[in-house]
């Protein structure tokens, strides 16, 4: 009796971890820290280590301590190279109404100038521009998708 | 560009505004559409003839009377009776119909007419019948060019409409939308016009630049729209008779969210700088711009009341996407949302009394509508995505798009135009040749 009490709560206990170990590989694979994208399928170099873009929380244009240091390598790179000029593109997620998009879209985007700005990098070689939620990356309808697609990507202008 | 405003001359030769028996009730959702036989309009074999040659149509008669009896099935007010069960020829009805035949099939009203062509000219006239009283209700007649007769089937239904609902009908119309087509992540946009039963669509931009949410003047036939012309976001307006563009939202950032004021002399949008959007105008005849909004928070989709007292908008300064109203000049700012979720893209109905919205709660779209204070919220209609309501001039109404969900590579997404009364009856899928979204309904073309 007690006995296969003990075994019921035992496969009971393997069937939680495993379902647990399940989430935890899932969470890896989803590539997202809290909902904001952490992987590097979409991204591409501006220059040898230089990530081109960031992505931000739903409805959110704050940086997170990732973007930041990404942004830090790109305004590194700005100085070494003092000719070149960027375009910072702030795209939404398609989970929103098209004109607060746009809104948000240059929002993020603005954030991005702003951080890049504080390490030097001067106003006048920055343009931006919010194309909302009409050029998405990924063209799923998930939560991984759409992480994807909240982001600023920083392209070169000449 | 578009040749619409070819002339149409009615002529009233008599209205009887007698007791009528029938009416119908466009206040609620009406389960019992009125039963309503629409005769094939009678035409003359010479009239005939030539018309076949200049429209490629067998019988215009018959073509028009299936513009008027679409309307009136699409409104979902009016049941219009087969054909087939149709006892009474066409051309002898329009004289003098047999009431008894009408009302055997259970017809309650009677649509009857006549075309005739002349000097290169259409003529058609039509009577509205009360079957039960046997009496007729309204006759009418219009002269115009050939290519029009759709529009003549269209002014024939608004005529039936506002005579039997005592409301101005919404039929004689267009909708301003964008087409899409191709994949999710290279989509092309233009702008296209259509009659609001679909026919006739018109592409008005050839897809080189990302164009969206195009609004009709309510006064003309300019429209206002989001270009992204030499990947600069300002807003346009656009002539749709003569297609000539202008650039009215040429400031040093982006130009968003156009809307026209209810007088058309105003465009209101949002303007974006350094991350932040407020609201603006910019009367169109001395290019004089106003700030109507200055708060640190996005203030986008900015919408008029009918009078131009009050200007609706969307704001996120509580924290969250929230609908806020406040006086024209940009005083008096009150929250009205206070349901659970976010709420986008207020617009003002064109008769006063409702705010039809977007709500996202808990990750489904809605479209519903409030009262201008804010109470009464009533949602329409729950789906994966939908947004931007656009009113029908008569404000029974309401037009929006609705995007499917995609699979992982993106199959499966479409984009459609969609209907819904204010009742929260008769949702309709609104046909377009292509993929669509961002519609906007005109004001009646015709009185």
């Amino acid at each position: 009796m007690n006995l296969t009490k003990i075994f019921k709560n035992a496969f009971m206990i393997m069937l939680a971890s495993l379902v647990l170990s399940a989430c935890a590989t899932k969470k890896v694979t989803n590539q997202m820290q809290g909902d904001v994208y952490t992987g590097k399928d979409t991204v591409e170099y501006l220059a040898s280590g230089v990530a081109d873009r960031v992505f931000f929380a739903t409805n959110e244009s704050v940086l997170t301590t990732a973007s930041r240091e990404t942004l830090r390598k790109q305004a590194a790179w700005l100085r070494k190279n003092s000719k070149i000029n960027v375009v910072l593109e702030g795209h939404a997620d398609e989970r929103g109404t098209r004109e607060y998009n746009l809104a948000l879209g240059e929002r993020r985007a603005n954030s991005v100038k702003d951080y890049l700005m504080t390490y030097g990098i001067s106003g006048n070689r920055i343009s931006v521009i919010s194309y909302g939620k009409e050029r998405p990356v990924d063209s799923g309808s998930n939560p991984l998708a759409w992480s994807k697609n909240r982001r600023s990507v920083t392209v070169k202008a000449n | 560009m578009i040749k619409y405003f070819k002339y149409i001359i009615i002529f009233l030769f008599s209205i009887t505004h007698a007791n009528a028996l029938i009416e119908v009730d466009i206040t609620r959702g009406n389960l019992n559409p009125l039963p309503i036989a629409v005769s094939p309009l009678s035409i003359d074999s010479n009239s005939n003839e030539a018309l076949q040659k200049t429209l490629k149509k067998k019988n215009i008669g018959s073509e028009i009377s299936k513009v008027v009896e679409n309307n009136l099935q699409t409104s979902g007010l009016f049941n219009p009776l087969s054909k087939d069960a149709f006892l009474q020829k066409p051309d002898i009805a329009h004289l003098k119909p047999r009431f008894e035949d009408w009302s055997l099939i259970k017809a309650q009203a009677l649509i009857t007419g006549k075309v005739i062509y002349k000097n290169e000219k259409l003529r058609v006239e039509f009577r509205l019948w009360d079957v039960l009283a046997g009496k007729e209700m309204m006759a009418l007649a219009f002269t115009t060019v050939p290519t029009n007769w759709r529009r003549v089937g269209h002014i024939i239904t608004d005529k039936v409409y506002e005579r039997l609902t005592g409301e101005k009908g919404y039929f004689d119309t267009r909708i301003i939308y964008v087409s899409e087509e191709g994949p999710k992540t290279k989509r092309i946009k233009k702008l296209a016009i259509m009659d609001q039963d679909g026919f006739n669509t018109k592409y008005l931009t050839l897809g080189n630049e990302l164009v969206l949410t195009p609004r009709f003047n309510p006064t003309n036939q300019m429209v206002t729209y989001l270009s992204y012309f030499r990947n600069l976001p300002r807003v346009y307006l656009l002539d749709i008779e003569t297609g000539i563009q202008e650039v009215v939202g040429d400031f040093p950032g982006m130009t968003f969210a156009p809307r026209f004021s209810p007088n058309g002399k105003k465009i209101i949008m949002s303007f974006a700088m350094d991350g932040n959007s407020d609201i603006y105008t910019m009367d169109l005849e001395n290019r004089v711009v106003e700030r109507i909004t200055n708060h640190p928070s996005i203030d986008t989709s900015p919408s008029y009341s009918p009078d131009g007292k009050y200007i609706c908008f969307n704001s996120d300064r509580s924290g969250y996407q929230q609908i806020y109203v406040m006086k024209s000049d940009g005083t008096k700012v009150k929250r009205i949302s206070f349901g659970k979720g976010l709420y986008g893209t207020p617009v003002w109905s064109p008769r006063g009394d409702l705010i039809a919205f977007t709500k996202l709660h808990k990750g489904k779209f809605y479209i519903g509508v409030m009262r201008t204070d804010g109470s009464g919220e009533r949602l329409l209609t729950e789906n994966f995505y939908q947004e931007a309501p656009s009113w029908s001039p008569n404000g029974r109404v309401l037009i929006f798009y609705r995007e499917t969900k995609s699979d992982s590579e993106g199959k499966g997404f479409s984009a459609k135009l969609w209907s819904i009364d204010l009742t929260g009856y008769n949702e309709r899928l609104v046909d377009t040749e292509t993929d669509a979204s961002d519609p906007s309904w005109s004001s009646l073309l015709s009185n």
